[in-house]
């Protein structure tokens, strides 16, 4: 699949409408346009809503206002509050959810064989192509319960690619690993997004990942959550690591953690627990 | 496909093996002494003085592999197993599955079914003796009742504890609620439903034995099944027989087990490895 032309308006997500116990806005007058091929990062301190938004493209929670679009179709607005989930919008989680009664071959086939749009050999053919080309056919026999968490998400990642989406949703993918797998998992990341091509929406409250990996970062401001600012990044492509000295990358961390810090503050003060659902 | 290794059914390397063989040696070995230390020394070890010696017991049972009889104890009993938990593992698995798959049907059923669960299965006898035809059945239907239980609880509590996330992940690669319920819901219940029949399988045993008991089960030793043999050996004071009708049910129940969790790991490829 191609495309991957995502436009958010004015998407505000407001909880416990109805219920009369107070309500939260989780989410207020985002908008925001990915053109294809971008890595969008949205970047904001916890309980900012971020999650709201992907979950919202998704289809994971409905949206109380505005309306989301990918490639000039409607996935929800106020007619049709809740996108409803598909495979060209794929998401992959912090926490692995390869299916682990599957080997990796397996559970990249999984996708196009389910659409049916492949047949079960033909699927696990890609899948093995797939693998191969990231270098990783070591693993294609494998069960996750077998991979490091580094392999595990490398293999979630090549999953959600195998459904050929229009947009790749990663929602804070490499949260918790320590830093010298968060590089490795950069760096394949970028790999993965040069040869595919495809259209990434990336979640993160980490600067220097937001930078690192996006071709532009938006900054969003803490609840109500909406888009503070977006911040093209003109770094070359591709990038290695060897680019976080450089000062160019350097002063576009500072200008995007001074956009950052206040909301983190802001998000700190107030102390509230990340909405879900 | 996987690559998967084919275990051989018994790894004479593994050294679990030869210390459960030396553990089965020397509990023969205390009982041989506690039998015979009165004799020895005078001082009768309590309780188990009063057993007969193991070499009585291999005595008795050598004696008795060469009767048919004996066999076809074993081959009553265990069609009554089989039958009985058969049936539990076909209705017990597929009702399991069921309401785990339909909310609607899980809350409706699920406090009958933990109404019923406490019976013990022998409180069922007199109603199974009304329900069936023949005593064959009765027994049937009260070994079945001792294995459905924990596989249908089991079943739909493993449904219940299914991470979210896998659903969703199902439904973000386009997969369909039928799709979902055979790719998802089917393997991440398996392990809770094995771990049923497992236990299912255990209790199965304690129950036919019972069933076989009250029964009365045939005439001789070789109509009314393992159960019956320890209830006719006792009667008639022959108690190396008891012992090895007891020693009987022991391996049987031990095989039983062994096979059901040998049919887990081979639908479940994944549990061995990630363990």
């Amino acid at each position: 699949m191609t495309g991957g032309h995502l436009v958010l308006d004015q998407v505000g997500k407001v909880y416990g409408t109805g219920t009369g116990t107070g309500t939260v806005v989780a989410v207020e007058d985002c908008s925001l346009e990915i053109t294809p091929g971008e890595l969008h990062v949205i970047l904001g301190p916890s309980g900012c809503g971020k999650s709201t938004l992907l979950n919202a493209v998704a289809g994971f929670t409905a949206i109380t206002s505005g309306s989301v679009e990918l490639d000039g179709r409607r996935l929800c607005g106020p007619e049709l509050p809740m996108a409803s989930p598909g495979a060209d919008r794929v998401v992959v989680f912090q926490d692995s959810t390869l299916f682990p009664w599957r080997t990796v071959t397996e559970n990249l086939a999984y996708g196009p064989e389910v659409q049916g749009r492949q047949r079960r050999r033909a699927a696990r053919e890609t899948a093995l192509e797939r693998l191969a080309a990231a270098g990783l056919s070591d693993i294609a026999d494998r069960y996750p319960g077998e991979l490091s968490t580094g392999m595990q998400r490398r293999a979630e990642i090549l999953r959600a690619l195998c459904n050929e989406p229009a947009v790749l949703l990663l929602d804070e993918p490499f949260r918790g690993m320590d830093a010298l797998s968060r590089a490795a998992m950069h760096e394949a990341l970028l790999e993965t997004h040069a040869r595919s091509g495809v259209t990434v929406l990336f979640i993160t409250h980490d600067v220097e990942e937001a930078v690192f990996l996006g071709t532009h970062v938006s900054v969003m401001t803490t609840r109500p959550g909406r888009i503070k600012t977006t911040i093209t990044v003109d770094l070359p492509r591709p990038r290695s690591l060897d680019i976080v000295t450089e000062p160019h990358f350097r002063s576009l961390v500072g200008e995007v953690s001074e956009a950052v810090r206040a909301e983190a503050r802001r998000a700190f003060e107030a102390g509230e627990k990340e909405m879900v659902g | 496909m996987s690559a998967l290794t084919v275990r051989p059914a018994v790894d004479f390397r593994s050294t679990a093996l030869w210390r459960g063989v030396v553990g089965v040696l020397v509990a023969v070995v205390l009982w041989e002494v506690s039998t015979q230390l009165d004799e020895w020394v005078g001082v009768a070890v309590p309780f188990l003085a009063a057993l007969p010696a193991p070499s009585e017991v291999a005595a008795d049972f050598g004696e008795l592999v060469l009767t048919p009889g004996y066999w076809s104890s074993w081959s009553l009993s265990l069609q009554r197993v089989a039958l009985g938990f058969g049936c539990a593992l076909v209705l017990g698995g597929g009702l399991g599955l069921l309401m785990a798959s339909r909310p609607l049907l899980r809350q409706t059923f699920f406090p009958v079914l933990e109404t019923l669960r406490p019976i013990p299965p022998l409180a069922w006898v007199p109603l199974a003796i009304i329900f069936w035809p023949t005593a064959e059945l009765s027994i049937a239907f009260v070994t079945f009742l001792g294995a459905f239980f924990p596989i249908v609880l089991n079943t739909v509590g493993g449904s219940d504890e299914i991470d979210r996330r896998y659903l969703l992940a199902a439904r973000s690669m386009g997969a369909n609620k039928r799709v979902i319920f055979r790719r998802v819901i089917l393997p991440a219940t398996l392990p809770s439903l094995v771990t049923g029949a497992a236990v299912g399988m255990g209790i199965t045993w304690e129950v036919v034995v019972a069933a076989e008991l009250i029964s009365g089960g045939g005439q001789g030793d070789g109509d009314g099944g393992l159960g019956f043999l320890v209830w006719n050996a006792y009667q008639g004071g022959d108690l190396p027989r008891v012992v090895v009708a007891m020693v009987s049910l022991g391996i049987a129940g031990y095989v039983a087990s062994a096979l059901v969790r040998r049919l887990g790991d081979h639908f479940m490829p994944w549990k061995k490895v990630s363990s």
